[in-house]
């Protein structure tokens, strides 16, 4: 049997057992529905643009998140590496804030900034703070050091040394920290909506069940399963393209 | 600033300084006291709830959860990881599957836990053991799937029997690859612990916060999440420690590989 259809017979199977059970009345319908029943709402939830929505809304919010605390953890993660006391100095400060798990931010960010856009960006903004801060301080650490010798040879100021340097030579690196925050502030932007943002996919998820729609429920879930997996593999296949070997060496190589 | 002694001190003095810098802005008022509350009220407020039995209370009930939840995955998810990892047959079958599933965000499942269960201390159980039972799995399977090929010619040499093959090369092989799966899962079992109380109102620490961000009661708030950072930060250290001990054989110079 080739491979791909040993990989498939599992979930088809599963399927069918799920399709099974619900017709024969062996679960309830009204909590577990079936996968036609998920077919159906997964057409009309495209057909009146509610996905759509949703998916903007969730989308929009973990990039610009993303965006903010990646750069952010860049930035720091730049300054941390290249001046090792800086770090010795912060490192305490670092270690308090980084336990703190994401979630127990959002009744904070919920009191400043109350409900919609901004509050979700916050804490996916935290959340995506912390990866390209450690990854990126490793990578500036990890740069051959007579790159840095040649760099003062040269006269490069500060600017000079981070841009022509510091950066290109992190980047494999910062990367692969870029593809792991993507997936964590996609995560988080649901998990924030879930708990209180009434906008996104999140919500519509809660919707769905509040509502006794389970049909409904199990398309956004799938969904923000599908997206999940397809922003990775897109990742994935960027960071092979541009850094090749390079990339491979920075997600596993030290 | 060599030493690691003078090292620590810098940075104490530096978070000193920062809570210092906090104190001073929120003293100023320049930002709304409703929601930047000074460390001094955050830290007695704090202070106050370590004498409050309801605190404690909800501190035993977030950490009961998570522990219950972790440990079951822990154990489901190993046993299963090393059922699937030792059988390339088995994984053929199972991995694509478990790739499906791997990207799918852990707090996504709860309304569907919600549909089958309720809104109880079940459904919240049941739902932080499914999310932290994936980094488990796919770890161990991991783990357990990239035996150096020599080390199995060399259990075979010496006639190991299938379980002992397990036991004294497949398991401590995948130890740092269980581990790491292990400390994920750990920080997944804390934030789902936090949402579903958010979300059911059972009592916990995760409850504690949303109410006091509803009612206005910042410092409550405050406290609230410099108990849940800390709840992270030992629950981690402690695992690391249990890390340590299980894997000194590998730092261990006269065994070196």
């Amino acid at each position: 049997m080739p491979r791909a259809l040993k990989g498939a017979l599992l979930p088809i199977g599963l399927m069918l057992l799920w399709e099974l059970c619900a017709r024969s009345g062996f679960i309830v319908a009204e909590s577990m529905s079936n996968p036609t029943a998920i077919a159906h709402a997964a057409w009309a939830t495209v057909l009146d643009g509610s996905l759509l929505k949703a998916t903007r809304e969730t989308f929009g919010a973990a990039l610009a998140g993303m965006a903010l605390g990646a750069s952010l953890g860049i930035v720091c993660g730049i300054a941390f590496g290249l001046w090792r006391l800086l770090a010795a100095l912060m490192r305490l400060s670092t270690e308090a804030l980084r336990p703190i798990p994401s979630v127990a931010l959002i009744p904070l960010a919920l009191l400043i900034y109350g409900y919609g856009f901004r509050m979700e960006i916050a804490v996916v903004a935290f959340a995506s703070f912390w990866p390209l801060l450690i990854i990126t301080e490793n990578a500036v650490r990890g740069i051959e050091p007579r790159l840095i010798e040649v760099s003062r040879a040269l006269g490069f100021g500060v600017v000079d040394r981070v841009i022509k340097i510091v950066l290109p030579a992190a980047l494999p690196r910062v990367f692969v920290g870029l593809r792991l925050a993507a997936a964590v502030s996609l995560v988080v932007a649901v998990t924030v909506e879930i708990t209180a943002n009434p906008i996104g996919l999140g919500y519509a998820l809660i919707v769905a069940q509040e509502s006794m729609k389970p049909d409904r429920m199990f398309v956004f879930l799938i969904w923000i399963g599908f997206l999940g997996w397809l922003v990775n593999a897109v990742l994935l296949r960027a960071q092979q393209r541009w850094f090749g070997r390079m990339g491979n060496w920075a997600e596993h190589g030290r | 600033m060599r030493s690691p002694l003078a090292r620590f001190v810098g940075s104490a003095v530096v978070m000193l300084a920062l809570i210092g810098l906090w104190q001073l802005g929120a003293n100023a008022g320049v930002i709304s006291p409703v929601f930047f509350p000074g460390p001094d009220r955050s830290f007695g407020t704090l202070w106050d709830q370590l004498h409050d039995a309801e605190f404690w209370h909800a501190f035993s009930e977030t950490l009961r959860r998570m522990v219950l939840g972790f440990v079951s995955a822990s154990i489901v998810g190993v046993a299963a990881g090393a059922a699937i990892g030792l059988s390339a047959n088995v994984r053929a079958y199972v991995e694509p599957t478990l790739e499906l599933i791997r990207p799918l965000p852990a707090s996504a499942v709860i309304p569907v836990f919600v549909l089958m269960i309720g809104l109880n201390e079940r459904m919240i159980i049941a739902v932080i053991a499914f999310a932290s039972l994936w980094p488990v799995l796919l770890g161990t399977v991991h783990g357990f799937k990239t035996i150096e090929p020599r080390l199995i010619e060399v259990s075979r040499m010496l006639h190991l029997t299938r379980m002992e093959l397990i036991f004294k090369i497949a398991l401590p092989n995948a130890m740092p690859d269980i581990f790491a799966g292990l400390r994920l899962a750990l920080t997944v079992s804390l934030i789902l612990a936090v949402v579903t109380e958010m979300l059911s109102g059972m009592p916990g620490l995760g409850h504690n916060i949303i109410m006091a961000a509803r009612s206005f009661r910042s410092a409550d708030l405050y406290a609230g999440i410099i108990v849940l950072g800390a709840i992270g930060y030992l629950t981690n250290v402690t695992l690391e420690r249990v890390e340590r001990h299980v894997l000194r054989w590998r730092n261990d110079p006269s065994s070196a590989a």
